[in-house]
């Protein structure tokens, strides 16, 4: 037991569903506690780890607070301040940590019971945080710092990665920073590469905070690690950003399953979706360029017959493709294969950002990030199944970061796009999604339950709460730990990176001594070269 | 040690005392103690009284014709032997073999032990446990409780340097045992708040 250990009561009462209650000790104010903070309780076998969710007041006799006592005397107010009135916190017991030797090897355990009667509480010290949270090592890196506490929170990447995972949060509480920190600590320790899609231009070069100071971003801190795409190179010029290469789509590029997911946005009927796979079927790769050249005429009144394609579901289509076919990227014949640059830039280990520009229209992105990430999990697919069967090692993880997921993923279209295929079969192609939305009530419920770790910054519609915290054990007293978070650089983190569920002041990201913490040494760096180095002269 | 008086009934909850000296009985709530066979008998003040040592003689009034109560004293000196102080002491609590307990003893005090007003040391060490108020809650006396309770944790606190933490704790230790009857304790804190 450390010195800085503070008791706070004793366990009364409880049960393992709803929580015990503690009653506090009179030396220790209610006025000091406060919900999300940790505590440990010493059991009369094991340690349990869990967090405050409430705090309320008790009296002893009724009739005190009928008549209450004269508390200006303090004399009367020593005396009565723990023995007839005080106060009891609500604990929900979260992990077990020791008990005999081998559970203490195994680390910290989710709770099966609870701890006997009348056994002692207390605040939980630095040592007991960093032990459930680990510290800063080769594969965990430190998002933050629980609250009133200085400990540092790690997530452990290597495991983070292995599921999907989702950012959430209102506008403005800061998901754009939480979601540039998580990249930055993906790439830090070389845990997966990164796909990113980035509708804003936020996450490559550089971003702005809400005052309106730069903040650098990933290609700033890590430039030999990160490539910089972009749809739209006059922008990316006016902004002073070097990109590695324009992205160009060929309308030949487009498939059928492209468009399905658009249907929505581009206000497509049912059957004209369907005739997109005929017309595909007819046309063959340039579908796209002969449907839009089709003109007015008898002739293309007989295909469409013989199609069996109604006149006004083809000219939905039309309007539909017409859409597209306005966005600047799009090209007849694309120069250059765009997944296939992407693809080289993530087998050298480099992260490739894809900036929209401009283009921040909702279809575009749609579009271009449903397009390139299919065709990638292919590749992945593909690659990974050939490891399997040669047994040789997998290709590197892959973590591809969407913004606005809910357009990808919402009931409608989850089963279709690859985003909701991915999110369901996850690891085995070691391919996974950074999932950031701003409604998660309206992403797929099927999806949210394959999301491993969720991090989720201050949200307040009852419906976005519900669905985040669905299927959590001790969802109520969650629920108002995450209504109480504040606005911004707060987050609760929960899911299969962390132990147990956590509330975070965010680590500071944007000022010279951040970034200095967060590129590794140069010493490091050498190291690893040469380690890299040594083994591709076995190869 | 002090000497106070001698026993002259005892039961085993309780022990009256005669004063060997007119009107020196100890205050009220002080603790006091006898010796029973190598048994130290701790009891607590609870009452005093002073009268004829006849009981059908009571005293007459005398000062008609005297300017001071003294001179009545000095008049009839005879007065100081046909009156007599006596105490009453609840007991609380025993020591045998150097082990104190804070229960009722095995046996009553025996007639004519001498009685002691224990010295601060011995009251320090008594008050370590509170465990006497419950007995002291629960007998029933001529006097109120509330105002025993509250002078003999005022006799206590004196040997205390700090005497308001010791009066706090014993505060709390009241309104754990008063906890349904909160105008109880109210009352006796009313009495030893310092």
């Amino acid at each position: 037991m450390t010195e800085e250990t503070k008791r706070l009561g004793i366990v009364t009462s409880g049960s393992l569903n709803k929580g015990v209650e503690v009653r506090l000790d009179s030396s220790a104010s209610v006025e000091d506690m406060a919900v999300g903070r940790y505590i440990t309780i010493e059991g009369e076998k094991r340690r349990f780890f869990g967090m405050i969710t409430d705090v309320s007041l008790e009296v002893i006799d009724r009739k005190l607070t009928v008549t209450p006592p004269d508390v200006s005397d303090p004399f009367m107010a020593e005396v009565l301040a723990g023995t007839s009135t005080y106060g009891t916190l609500h604990v929900l017991p979260l992990l077990t940590i020791g008990g005999d030797v081998a559970s203490l090897l195994e680390g910290p355990q989710p709770v099966k019971t609870v701890p006997s009667h009348f056994s002692t509480v207390n605040l939980a010290s630095q040592r007991d945080v960093e032990l459930v949270f680990g510290s800063e090592d080769e594969k965990r890196f430190y998002i933050g710092t629980p609250l009133d506490m200085e400990t540092k929170v790690c997530l452990n990447l290597e495991e983070l990665v292995k599921r999907s995972n989702g950012i959430f949060g209102k506008s403005g509480t800061g998901k754009t920073f939480l979601t540039r920190l998580l990249l930055i600590g993906i790439l830090q320790k070389g845990t997966a590469a990164n796909l990113v899609f980035d509708m804003h231009s936020e996450y490559g070069w550089e971003g702005r905070s809400e005052a309106g100071r730069k903040v650098k971003a990933l290609k700033q801190l890590f430039p030999s690690k990160v490539a910089v795409f972009t749809l739209d190179e006059e922008n990316a010029r006016r902004r002073r950003v070097s990109t590695d290469f324009v992205v160009r789509i060929g309308y030949d590029e487009i498939e059928p399953e492209d468009m399905a997911l658009l249907r929505q946005t581009l206000n497509l009927t049912e059957p004209a979706t369907e005739a997109i796979y005929q017309l595909s079927r007819r046309f063959g790769k340039n579908w796209l360029q002969s449907t839009l050249e089709m003109k007015d005429s008898e002739e293309s009144g007989d295909l469409l017959k013989e199609l069996s394609i109604h006149e006004s579901t083809f000219q939905n289509l039309r309007r539909g493709l017409a859409t597209i076919r306005r966005l600047p990227f799009l090209v007849p014949h694309a120069p250059d294969n765009a997944v296939r640059h992407i693809l080289e830039y993530l087998d050298q280990g480099i992260n490739v950002v894809l900036e929209f520009g401009r283009y921040t229209d909702i279809t575009a992105y749609i579009l271009v990030a449903n397009l390139l990430t299919r065709r990638i999990y292919n590749q992945y697919r593909e690659r990974t199944e050939k490891a399997q069967g040669e047994d040789t090692a997998p290709p590197h993880p892959l973590v591809i970061t969407i913004e606005e997921a809910h357009k990808f993923l919402n009931p409608e279209v989850a089963s279709q796009t690859i985003f909701g295929r991915i999110a369901r079969e996850m690891r085995k192609y070691n391919v996974t999604l950074l999932v950031i939305d701003q409604r998660p009530s309206s992403i797929d419920d099927e999806v949210m339950s394959q999301i491993g770790t969720k991090i989720t910054c201050l949200l307040d519609n009852e419906r976005d709460i519900d669905s985040v915290l669905a299927g959590v054990s001790g969802k109520g007293a969650l629920k108002s730990v995450l209504s109480r978070l504040e606005s911004r650089q707060q987050a609760l983190i929960f899911g299969h990176a962390v132990p147990m569920p956590v509330v975070i002041r965010t680590r500071e990201y944007g000022s010279a001594k951040s970034y200095k913490d967060l590129i590794p040494g140069r010493e490091i760096e050498m190291e690893k070269q040469a380690e890299k180095d040594i083994e591709e002269l076995w190869e | 040690m002090e000497r106070v008086g001698e026993v002259i009934e005892a039961s085993t909850t309780d022990f009256v005392a005669q004063c060997y000296e007119l009107y020196q009985s100890p205050p009220l709530g002080s603790l006091v103690k006898t010796r029973d066979a190598g048994v130290e008998l701790y009891g607590i003040v609870y009452n005093a009284t002073t009268t004829s040592l006849e009981p059908g003689r009571r005293p007459i009034a005398r000062g008609k014709d005297e300017t001071t109560e003294e001179e009545i004293y000095q008049a009839s000196p005879q007065l100081l032997k046909l009156l007599k102080s006596e105490f009453g002491a609840v007991m609380v609590g025993h020591k045998q073999d150097d082990k104190l307990h804070h229960y009722l003893p095995p046996k009553p005090a025996r007639i004519h032990g001498f009685v002691y007003l224990c010295p601060p040391q011995e009251v320090k060490e008594f008050s370590q446990s509170l465990a006497f108020l419950n007995i002291l809650i629960n007998t029933r006396l001529p006097v109120s409780t509330d105002e025993l309770i509250a002078a003999s944790l005022r006799e206590m606190s004196q040997v205390y340097e700090d005497r308001r933490a010791f009066l706090v704790t014993a505060g709390k230790e009241l309104a754990i045992l008063l906890s349904g009857n909160f105008n109880q304790l109210k009352a006796i804190l009313e009495r030893i708040k310092t």
